[in-house]
């Protein structure tokens, strides 16, 4: 598998149009400010009854600060793993990560995660649910009362902070689960299909929304998603990934100016990453 | 007629047989205070033409009006008279009562502990099982040899019943959470307590409620069941006393107030239940558009 070993730095540039956001992933990684993620040959491999399952095998990448990056994939490609490799919630069984220039031993403050479906916790408001991070580690209340309010205003949900999870639809209540994450101000947002489980309408509208969010709050995001538009709508870069064992089938630098509208979709260049990316998820067993 | 070509694709339904979606009728809104009197007025009347009308005799089935006349009899004295029945109702829901929470304190408790160290709970549960099989009114006549004819035996008994209902249940709904619930206190860096009181114990407070009410009904039969074999009080020493002397009508007066009182018992839980689950039902619903 040749695929398999091309790295980030390798990845060259599809269009020699640098948008703002972007020029700092282009180049080579020598005249770089270091990653924010650093992973090395990184592979997850499952013990089960009938044997070991590569779930990841010896990933190469790097991901930079301010960076906006999407995961693509069919379903069981370990992006899913991933993710929370890199949320620390799984050990990873061979190579390295490195986060911030420090090995990455288990969950830490600078990385959030938003899940598939919102996980708010019924019993607790909106607000309780947003300030649930600062309990568990217990950080003083007191100083995040008033970001987890600004937090909330910001995705328009300053009238719903004393609703319960039940009164909200299922874009309040993702948008809900976001700002969850934002409140312990991570440096990295580690996104898995937030997205999946809202109607198509909806998710176009919270794929505006995350990008609002994300060019205010300059935090570096990775996203996990099976949507190549999705992907390629929001990300700086995406990564293309071949499934059992998961490996990088390659890196796609999406150069196209910011902010962008829904309309970017139909554009010419649109249609050549999203070409160039299902052709290279199709070589692997095709997801559509 | 236009309307109904444009909303009615398969063949068009008479009118008559329409649902009326604008506003159900007062039966279909409130069952619970039409529907459900009309059921019992019926079954009254039943039980009346069965006795007076067919004459199917009184040591059998005696009469309404006489089992009426028993209960007021029976209700009409002062809560300390060891002849009515609200001292002997007081004795056998104090029972109960001990019993219930003694139980389903412990199944709770157990419940978590058995779920939260997998190696303690797999080690106990063949023993669970069994004991659960075990029909506990069994053990009813040996609480006589235990505790003797007081209090004790009927709290101990009414507590092995209700106990494992609530372990049961409280085992089902630790196993029930949210793997993507611990996921997110572990994402958060989570202590081992907070994950069990912030996450684990009110996830599985639904589950333990369907035990506590469970629980709540037979915590009567168990206080009952502990007369039946030996007490000088209660509810269920009267049914045995009233039997002995072949007066059915006051007989089928206390049975009335144990189905009373189981009632009261488990609706008080359902209170509670509302109280502080109130997020149970509607959380599993489909978010509001």
């Amino acid at each position: 598998m040749f695929e398999a070993e091309l790295s980030v730095a390798q990845a060259m540039p599809q269009d020699p149009m640098k948008p703002m956001r972007a020029a700092a992933s282009l180049g080579t990684s020598a005249d770089r400010a270091p990653a924010l993620i650093q992973a090395r040959g990184l592979s997850k491999t499952y013990v089960t009854g009938s044997g070991e399952v590569a779930a990841l095998k010896s990933l190469d990448f790097e991901i930079y600060d301010g960076e906006f990056v999407s995961v693509v994939g069919q379903s069981g490609c370990g992006k899913s793993t991933l993710l929370k490799v890199l949320a620390g919630l799984l050990p990873y069984t061979a190579g390295s990560v490195e986060l911030n220039g420090k090995p990455l031993r288990g969950p830490t403050p600078q990385a959030a995660v938003v899940f598939q479906s919102p996980v708010l916790l019924p019993w607790r408001t909106v607000l309780d649910n947003v300030l649930l991070p600062i309990e568990f580690r217990k950080w003083p209340m007191a100083s995040y009362r008033q970001s987890a309010a600004d937090l909330l205003a910001m995705v328009g949900l300053s009238e719903f902070a004393q609703r319960y999870p039940f009164e909200l639809s299922g874009g309040m209540q993702q948008r809900t689960a976001i700002v969850r994450a934002l409140v312990q101000d991570p440096r990295l947002l580690l996104m898995d299909e937030p997205f999946g489980a809202l109607d198509a309408m909806t998710r176009e509208q919270m794929n505006l929304e995350l990008m609002r969010i994300w060019s205010k709050s300059g935090k570096t995001v990775i996203f996990i998603t099976h949507s190549i538009a999705e992907a390629i709508f929001l990300s700086d870069r995406v990564i293309a990934m071949t499934a059992r064992p998961g490996t990088i089938a390659d890196v796609i630098t999406i150069n196209l100016p910011r902010p962008r509208e829904l309309s970017v979709i139909n554009t010419d260049r649109f249609g050549r990453y999203a070409a160039k990316l299902r052709s290279l998820l199709d070589a692997q067993g095709g997801m559509f | 007629m236009a309307v109904q070509a444009v909303d009615t694709p398969s063949p068009a339904m008479p009118r008559e047989a329409r649902p009326n979606l604008e506003r159900p009728g007062v039966l279909r809104r409130y069952p619970q205070f039409t529907i459900s009197p009309a059921i019992l007025v019926a079954l009254i009347a039943a039980w009346w033409l069965a006795t007076d009308v067919a004459g199917v005799p009184a040591y059998v089935m005696p009469p309404p009006e006489q089992v009426l006349h028993a209960l007021i009899g029976g209700l009409s004295r002062a809560p300390w008279d060891k002849a009515g029945y609200w001292y002997h109702a007081g004795i056998t829901v104090w029972e109960a009562l001990l019993g219930f929470a003694i139980g389903s304190a412990l199944g709770a408790l157990l419940g978590l502990v058995l779920s939260h160290w997998p190696l303690l709970g797999k080690s106990w549960y063949p023993y669970i099982v069994g004991f659960q099989s075990l029909p506990k009114v069994a053990l009813a006549p040996l609480m006589v040899v235990w505790f003797g004819f007081g209090l004790e035996g009927k709290v101990f008994i009414t507590a092995i019943i209700t106990f494992f209902p609530v372990l049961v249940n409280m085992m089902a709904g630790y196993q029930a959470v949210e793997p993507e619930r611990i996921e997110l206190a572990r994402s958060c860096n989570a202590s081992e307590l907070h994950l069990l009181t912030k996450i684990v114990i009110p996830s599985c407070l639904p589950f333990l409620f369907a035990g506590l009410g469970v629980a709540s009904v037979l915590s009567i039969l168990g206080a009952v069941v502990g007369e039946f074999v030996g007490a000088s009080a209660g509810l269920g020493m009267l049914l045995m006393q009233y039997n002995q002397a072949m007066e059915i009508s006051p007989m089928f007066a206390v049975i009335l107030l144990l189905a009373v009182i189981g009632f009261l018992m488990n609706y008080a839980v359902t209170l509670i239940e509302r109280r502080y689950c109130f997020w149970a039902q509607r959380s599993n619903a489909t978010a509001r558009p």
